[in-house]
Formats: C-alpha cells, structure tokens, sequence
C-alpha cells in the first residue's frame, strides 16, 4: 500500500476514534446521571460535605472542614506529611486573608 | 482541488521515506511525544471530569456547617448553641450532626464515623462502605470489634453495605447508631460534632454567619459555596503534583522543539539542495517539512488523546493510582464519569502540533531558499 | 539550424564584492542549437559547471542575456524559473545527487511529486523507463545499493521523468568505466532519435570524440575557447 494512504487510513481512523470518543462520553454521562443522583441524595440525606478522595488523615479527607491547624497539630514546625497535600491545596477559604473565620 | 490532494499526497509520501530512513528514532520519538500528551490529556480529563461530577454531587451540601474552635482546633459544640442560632431570623432549621474518626490499628485504615440523622441503624449494627468492606473482608452479617475511649472492645455486626455506586462520597463510612457511637467515643450528650443550618433565603447567608459569629464568637463557619470552592480548586495545576507534570511535559515539548530547530545537519542541507535542482520549489520544500513536524505531532495527539481517555475512564486512571492513593489504606473505587471538554481538548492540540510543525519548518527555511546551483558543485 | 538556448555577452561572478571574489563566466556568446548533442569540454576549473548552471536556469548571469526559445529569462522571477527549469530540463549530475535511503524508483519520480500528477500514472512512466534502461529489478531497491552504473541509469530516468525536451549531463562518465561509458552514449542516441536536445560538459575523449556528439564548444577559464563540429 502506498505509504501516503496508510498514514491517512490511519488519520481517518484516529479522527473517527476522537468523535465516537465525545459520542461516548455523552452516552455514559446520561447512563451514570442515575449514579450521580444516589450520590448527591446520600450528600442531602446525611449532611456530607466531602468526596472521599483521601483517607489518609482528617485534613485529607474532610479537605472543606479543615481548619487551618490541624496539619500541624503535632508541632507548628511539621510539614506536610501526607502526599495528598501535593496534590490538593488548601480549600481557597483558607488562603483568603480576609476570610470569614477571621 | 484534485492536484493540490495528490501533491499533499506524493509530498507526504517522500516525507514518510525520508522519516522511516531513520526508523528507531522517529518510532522512539513517537512514542515519546504520544506518552507526553497521553499524560497531559489524562490529567485534564480525569481533573475536569472530577471538578463537575464533585459540584453536581456536592450541590445539595449542608448550606452553612457551624464549628466549635478552641485553641484553634475543632471541638465538640455544645447542644445549647443550637437554640441561640434557631432563635436568628432567616434560619429555617438547625441539625445536629455526628460524625468523627476511628483509626482501624488491624489494617492502619481510617474510618469515617456518623449518626445518620433521618434513617435511623439498629442498636448494635452498622452500615459500611464498600471500601471498609474491601479492606476489612466484611459483609453483611460479619462483625466488626472496635475498640471504644476506654479500652473496652464493641463488637457491631455489619446490616448492609452502601453501594458500589456511591464510594466516592461513601466508601470509608460507617454508619452508626447514636448510642453505639456515644459508647465508642465517650461523648456525653450535651455536645456534639457540629451542627448544619437550613436558611429561607440563600442570600441571607452571609448576613446569618456574621450574626452567628458575633452571638458566638468560638465558633467557625463554613458555607457550602466554600465546599462546592474547595472541590473546585482540587487538583489545582498550583499544587506540587500538577506542577510538576505540566512542567516535565513542557520540558519534553521545549526538547523536541530544540532538536528540531537546532538547524539542519549538512546532509538535510545537501538534500534540499537536490530537491531544488530537480525541480522543486521552495515551498515544496517547506511543506514537506510541514508534513514532516504534522506526522509526528498529530499523530501523538491523536494517539495520546485516545490512550488518555481509555486510561481514565476505561482503566480509572490505572497510572495515577499510587499517586491519588498516596498512603492511604482505605481507597475508593470509583468510575469517573467522563466530563469532557471540548475547548480543553482543542488546547492541547494547538500546543501539542504548532510549535512542533513550527519548530521543523523554521530552521529549514533558509536552506530551502538555496540556489539549485550549490549542488552541481 | 533552430537554437533552442542562447547567451548573449553573459558573465558570472561569484561572492561579488568579497575576498573570494572570482569571475567564472566572461563574455560568452552561445547558441545550443535544438535536437543536437552538445559536448563542453574544457579542463576542471574551467567553468563548464557554471556554464551548465547558467543554462539550465540553476542560477542567473551577473550580466548578459539568456533566451530560451526566443523567449528571455534572465529577469524572471524565481517561480517561473522554477516552472520552466522542471519543464523544459532533465539534469544528470556528476555525483548523481540521489537521496540515500530512498527507493531507485522513488528517487526517479521525485521531480514529478509537487506537480500533483496521479500517482498510478507517474509509477507507470517510471518503470516503464526502468525497463527501457534495464534496471526493472532494482526499482525497488535502495539507491546505496545499486552499482555505478545502475545508480547512473536512475539518475538519468529521474531526468526523463518529466519528458523535457534538453537533456543537461555535468560529467556523466566520470564514475563509469569504458564500457558503461559507451553505453552512456547509446542512451544519448536514443534521446537524440526522441527530438531531445542534449547538453553535456565532458573531459572524457569517449564523450567528446563519439560519433554521436554533433558539436564540441572548448572553454577554458571562463571563456569559449572556439568550437568544433
């Protein structure tokens, strides 16, 4: 096969691919809307104010109840010692300086 | 029409021959280029899909979550505030809620423990989550022994476990009766964790927390705006992580870009030259160097896009697991629901293919502008 | 006798206005007279390459006229002297020019690529040439491992590809031993019965002393050293 139509077979394929892909994701999306509606009424039935993403420490997983100390309450010289902090800053409530707790 | 498709045509051609002369390295930087955006792509979809699915789960949030600090820790309020705060005009109701921490030593696990408000558990019994009951080995019907503030060891058999579906938000609970969870933590019944609030008018929020702020001062207050904030600014590309990926993937970019445009080596310089005095013209020369940057580059995006959704919502995000799971024991297994946005899949393809076409056709300029006639000498 | 080419009083001077500076070309005045086998002999250094450059509308003359056809180009933009270069002229080269790595029949429809012509169509004529030149079996093989004189015979199909009517050959017998260069001449013969005008520059006496060859022009140092038919 001539070397020029074996690369835009490829192409065509590839570009067929990328749209059956968002055509996918609408699919799946209106498949799992049910899914997400458990999960948000789990949310309201018990008073759920966080994903369970991180259950390494309270901070982590309870990342919009955590207050500004509790990282450190061992010392106030510790670090960050868990790798979820690499990954997920302070809730921007926090950084503000001006902030409603203050 | 016809002509300008078969000169793309013969012109890719020669660029595919004159590619695969130096079939180890071009395939090796292919595979390079496409694990680069393969990365990239991944990070933006499983970061977006996880943004959305976050604000549409976490929309029916307490609206407002009132915390007892002392010494600038959370603690235990007491009962007697949540008269104080039901007697503010605006507030339409106050709950109380329940709920704290119970390291498991068996498995080094931490589990999330509440008293769920309206559907009440049996004395005796808890509901967990299907990430307890993964770590645990425990079903309905098993039993779990936790070991209560004094020592004492509180056995509570397993009712049910909550749905696969919901571990993102459920996966480490345990739902537990109040009784039960008094006698595990000691906690005596005028306080609890923390109480959530219900307004009649949303926009009377912030109004009602500084009312509360000044009735009582020790306490702290979370709105849900904040939540819904707080998951949005997950993943934020500040964080150490994101920062490092992105910047690695620049770096790889930056790199074969340099390659690219370092010039050309004499013997590209004398093939040009050929071209030219067999009759081509300069800007047949520049679009096979066009061609030459877009074979590599697009296909990289396109096979970088295709493997990064797989990976994400076929695999849940295999790559990234040790990352997400970081030390914790206890990881939920979760499907993410695919989230995707056009406009950040169009990003990523201009950065992806531009400067890397750029970068090949540039340094060849000047040589495609040769005078045929070099090459006679 | 209709000439096809003519210089008029032409002159080239290279890296004018620097150290280097050097005039390869003075004061030449020539006709290239049509279906004609043209030989320029002279020794290295000479300017025959130029001379053949110049021709071919590889480069333009510092001064002085070319007409190609009656029809000037001297002053035409590069486009058009692109255009007419991949029309009208075939160029063998001395060191044959043949990109590495590619296939001998990629490398013989090269010249014909940025045209747009049909791919089926261009592969057909090739092989078709290959044939006539006997070297069908090596079409798919890579030019490094073809023998001198297979590697010269896709050379020269690479300059037919395109059907032009002047034929310009810089030292084609250079890397060919007596009996190829013999047979070099035969397949002159044959584009001279095709109504093609060829044009070589030679030092070689089997090129210049042929039967085939109807005229012989001597140059030395950049000058025409008078002509011989």
């Amino acid at each position: 096969m001539r070397k020029s139509n074996f690369f835009l077979i490829g192409l065509a394929i590839c570009t067929i691919l990328l749209l059956l892909m968002f055509v996918h994701a609408f699919f799946k999306r209106e498949a799992e809307a049910k899914f997400i509606q458990e999960k948000s009424e789990m949310v309201r039935m018990l008073g759920l104010t966080d994903l369970c993403l991180f259950t390494e420490a309270s901070y982590t997983r309870h990342l919009s109840q955590a207050d500004l100390h509790t990282p450190f309450q061992d010392s106030p010289m510790s670090f960050e010692h868990f790798p979820s902090g690499s990954i997920a800053a302070p809730p921007p409530s926090l950084r503000k300086i001006n902030g409603k707790m203050d | 029409m016809g002509k300008w498709i078969e000169r793309q045509r013969n012109i890719i051609d020669f660029t595919l021959s004159s590619l695969l002369r130096k079939k180890g390295k071009n395939i090796s930087l292919l595979c390079v280029y496409t694990l680069v955006v393969l990365m990239l792509a991944s990070v933006m979809f499983f970061v977006h899909s996880i943004k959305k699915e976050a604000s549409m789960i976490l929309k029916d949030a307490p609206e407002m979550v009132v915390q007892r600090m002392i010494a600038g820790r959370h603690e235990l309020i007491p009962l007697a505030y949540m008269d104080k705060i039901k007697n503010i005009r605006g507030v339409q109701s106050v709950n109380k809620r329940l709920w704290g921490y119970y390291y498991d030593p068996v498995v080094g696990a931490n589990y999330t423990l509440m008293v769920p408000d309206h559907s009440d558990v049996p004395a005796g019994n808890i509901m967990i989550g299907r990430g307890i009951s993964r770590v645990r080995l425990a079903f309905p019907g098993d039993t779990l022994e936790f070991r209560s503030h004094d020592g004492k060891i509180i056995t509570l058999e397993v009712k049910k476990t909550l749905s696969p579906e919901s571990e993102l938000v459920s996966s480490d609970l345990v739902l537990i009766s109040e009784d039960d969870f008094n006698r595990l933590f000691g906690r005596n019944r005028d306080s609890v964790t923390d109480l959530t609030l219900h307004v009649k008018n949303p926009r009377e929020l912030s109004t009602i927390a500084l009312k509360i702020s000044e009735i009582l001062p020790d306490t702290r207050i979370i709105l849900r705006d904040e939540i819904l904030r707080t998951y949005d600014a997950v993943f934020n590309w500040r964080g150490g992580m994101m920062i490092v990926i992105l910047l690695g993937a620049l770096l790889a970019f930056i790199i074969f870009a340099c390659d690219k445009a370092s010039g050309l080596s004499q013997e590209e310089r004398k093939e040009i030259g050929i071209l030219k005095a067999i009759g081509w013209e300069t800007s047949d020369v520049i679009l096979m160097k066009f061609w030459e940057g877009m074979i590599v580059s697009l296909s990289s995006f396109l096979l970088g896009i295709l493997l990064a959704y797989a990976h994400v919502f076929f695999t849940s995000s295999m790559l990234f697991e040790p990352v997400l799971k970081g030390w914790a024991v206890l990881y939920p297994q979760f499907k993410v629901v695919p989230f995707v946005d056009a406009s950040q899949v169009v990003s990523l393809f201009f950065l992806t293919v531009v400067p890397y076409t750029v970068a090949t056709i540039i340094p060849s300029w000047r040589a495609a502008t040769v005078d045929p006639d070099s090459v006679m000498r | 006798m209709i000439s096809v080419i003519e210089l008029l009083n032409t002159r080239k001077v290279f890296n004018m206005g620097k150290p280097n500076e050097f005039v390869a070309i003075e004061g030449v005045t020539l006709s290239i007279e049509f279906n004609r086998v043209t030989v320029i002999r002279g020794p290295s250094g000479s300017g025959k390459t130029t001379l053949l450059s110049l021709i071919g509308c590889m480069v333009r003359p510092t001064s002085g006229r070319i007409t190609l056809a009656d029809r000037e180009i001297t002053s035409l933009p590069e486009r058009f002297l692109t255009e007419i270069r991949q029309k009208t002229f075939g160029f063998i080269f001395q060191q044959f020019n043949l990109i590495k790595g590619v296939t001998a029949l990629e490398n013989a429809m090269l010249p014909a690529y940025p045209s747009g012509e049909r791919h089926a169509s261009l592969k057909k004529r090739a092989l078709h040439l290959f044939d006539l030149f006997n070297i069908s079996q090596k079409a798919a093989s890579r030019v490094e491992w073809l023998s001198g004189g297979e590697a010269q015979r896709v050379t020269i199909v690479r300059a037919l590809i395109n059907n032009p009517s002047v034929i310009i050959a810089d030292e084609p017998t250079a890397h060919l031993d007596t009996k190829l260069s013999q047979e070099f001449m035969e397949i002159v013969a044959r584009m001279k019965a095709e109504q093609k005008t060829v044009l070589i520059a030679s030092h070689d006496p089997i090129v210049y002393e042929s039967p085939i060859t109807d005229r012989v022009i001597n140059v030395r140092d950049g000058r025409i050293d008078g002509s011989v038919r």
